[in-house]
């Protein structure tokens, strides 16, 4: 990889990223009406003072590009804000829900890429007819059951057919390793789906394509048996594209995560911020929008490299 | 042989969204029971005679209330999708057609729309506007904008650069005329294809949203909204939450499978790209 493709990555990064930050401050400038009575009116009298107090508290009676300077310093340096109810860090809220969202959704990942390889090549195996109205229907739904959906009917399900399992709720790993896994089977089901749809799909045509290619022609006229031709050419370049589409799924699954935790009553990033809006918390909104997109962001930075890494052709 | 095939399921996947988007707009003249009558004495029945899905928490008639939230989740996606494919074709093309700063700057402003997971920017759009139908088809509006204007891009890029639109530059032709009557009908295919599989996928954010409670609120009827009150007494009777789901279902796989047959139909050379060498 070499140092020019690099340094272009990293000031692409730093321009989405310092992108994604201006939104996010403005979000709280953006509200009609004025912000401050309405964050104040959800649970609380408003009292001229109370106002004057929380825009002071918020910054908001300094010009826009102080304000911004301010909350970006601020941020880089951990502060994130205080909840406007507890007058807490919203950093200690989000490092606690962050956990069952990522265990949710790396496991999904997991989950969604890792049978989508098998799945996929076999696929690529069935030819014909009614295996491409199969594989082709079968993508479709899929990508278009909605995971919240699945969701509940896997816990109507199971309450009726295995009424001592508890499938809501979430236990740390650290306390109870088996109820933990337990508690994300079904959340990882109902939030993988579409991935794996998705992922199979891609898989299966792009193992078709590379097995019209030449060296997999010369490599079974060298003698190597279909199952190494399969395996080994042809699914390694097959894996190219699928490691892009794996990077970009990622926020979907964390999206979707929102969703799924809503359903399975998981104490997520997702909760936490449906949470913030009904009580119009915006700092916390705020923050938790920040943390997920940073994420997703610095997640396909790392795909783009891995990509690079394993098709040196990108970077030139 | 193979056309045939094709045509037969374009005609399919067209009949099975015609058909549900009729039934859809056309809800309040077919008969249907009032989705808003609610007759306590007929809480949470499952399906019978009187009412074919049966009726809700609420004594609502279950199917009335689908076909109606249907027309729910049509109308916010459609506008949304529309908003989108107008806000970001446009931008896409000006993009590609003017290429240097403004090209950089636009693209770049859509990266950053684009850097946020869909479903998050849509609900950081609505906790700014307020939960309801309106500020949901803004926020589907404003997530869909930056992927309309990155696939038209492309594909006008190659445009800008044909012989023909050259040729209609040499001979005098002003900008606006080249864009919309060289270089968008061309990209017309594209288009379809895209906003069908876009509204497929607006369906479920629809859908998504509604169920968080961020979407059209009670008393709408809303298919996501069905599906999060049906879920309180999902042991009672599961039908409302299960026919509901199965509703947002069928819209959205009649949209993507129009979608990909279009793309079959008007496009052969993506056929073979997406299931490989027939």
């Amino acid at each position: 990889m070499n140092t020019r493709f690099l340094i272009g990555r990293l000031i692409d990064l730093s321009f989405v990223l310092l992108g994604v930050s201006i939104l996010v401050f403005l979000m709280i400038r953006l509200i009609p009406g004025d912000a401050v009575a309405i964050m104040l009116g959800a649970n609380t009298e408003i009292t001229p003072d109370r106002i004057a107090e929380l825009r002071d508290r918020l910054g908001l009676d300094d010009p826009l590009v102080v304000q911004y300077g301010h909350w970006l310093w601020r941020a880089l340096h951990g502060d994130l804000g205080t909840s406007i109810w507890t007058g807490r860090p919203v950093l200690n809220e989000i490092s606690v829900a962050i956990w069952p969202t990522v265990e949710l959704t790396a496991l999904s990942v997991l989950v969604g890429a890792g049978l989508s390889i098998p799945i996929g090549a076999f696929m690529a195996q069935a030819r014909g007819g009614a295996a491409e109205v199969a594989v082709r229907v079968g993508a479709i739904a899929g990508l278009t059951i909605p995971s919240f959906w699945l969701g509940i009917v896997s816990i109507f399900l199971v309450a009726k057919l295995l009424p001592g399992v508890s499938a809501l709720g979430y236990v740390p790993f650290t306390e109870n390793p088996l109820g933990n896994l337990q508690r994300m089977v079904l959340p990882v089901i109902a939030l993988s789906l579409p991935m794996l749809a998705n992922l199979s799909r891609l898989v299966r045509s792009a193992m078709l394509d590379a097995l019209g290619q030449d060296y997999v022609r010369t490599a079974r006229a060298k003698g190597a048996s279909r199952r190494r031709v399969v395996y080994r050419h042809a699914l390694r370049n097959a894996l190219i594209p699928f490691v892009t589409s794996v990077g970009v799924s990622v926020g979907y699954l964390l999206g979707g995560a929102i969703v799924v935790e809503q359903v399975f009553a998981i104490p997520g990033l997702g909760r936490l911020v449906l949470g913030a809006i009904s009580e119009r918390n915006y700092p916390l909104v705020q923050a938790t929008i920040l943390v997920i997109t940073a994420t997703f962001v610095l997640v396909n930075f790392a795909v783009d490299l891995l990509y690079a890494a394993i098709d040196p052709r990108v970077t030139n | 042989m193979h056309a045939l095939r094709q045509n037969k399921l374009l005609t399919f996947a067209l009949a099975f969204v015609v058909v549900q988007v009729v039934l859809a707009l056309t809800a309040p003249w077919l008969g249907f029971q009032d989705p808003f009558k609610q007759i306590m004495v007929q809480r949470i029945k499952p399906p019978n005679e009187l009412n074919w899905l049966g009726t809700d928490q609420l004594g609502r008639d279950v199917l009335a209330r689908i076909v109606w939230g249907a027309r729910t989740s049509l109308f916010t996606t459609s506008t949304a999708v529309s908003i989108a494919l107008v806000a970001g074709g446009s931008i896409g093309l000006l993009a590609a057609y003017y290429r240097g700063w403004f090209d950089r700057i636009v693209m770049r402003s859509m990266d950053v729309l684009f850097a946020f997971p869909i479903l998050l920017l849509a609900i950081g759009v609505i906790s700014v506007l307020g939960p309801n139908a309106w500020s949901a088809a803004i926020a589907i509006a404003i997530v869909y904008t930056p992927i309309f204007a990155r696939l038209l891009r492309g594909p006008a890029l190659v445009l800008c650069e044909a012989e023909y639109v050259l040729g209609a530059r040499a001979v005098g032709a002003s900008d606006a005329r080249i864009i919309l009557s060289h270089i968008l009908p061309n990209l017309i295919s594209v288009i379809l294809v895209q906003t069908s599989i876009l509204l497929s996928a607006a369906i479920l954010v629809e859908a998504s949203l509604s169920f968080l409670g961020l979407g059209a609120q009670p008393p709408t009827p809303s298919l996501g909204l069905m599906l999060s009150e049906g879920r309180n007494f999902l042991l009672l009777s599961p039908w409302p939450a299960i026919f509901a789901g199965i509703a947002i279902l069928l819209l959205s796989f009649g949209f993507n499978l129009l979608g990909d047959a279009l793309r079959d139909t008007l496009d052969p050379r993506l056929r073979n790209l997406d299931t490989g060498a027939q």
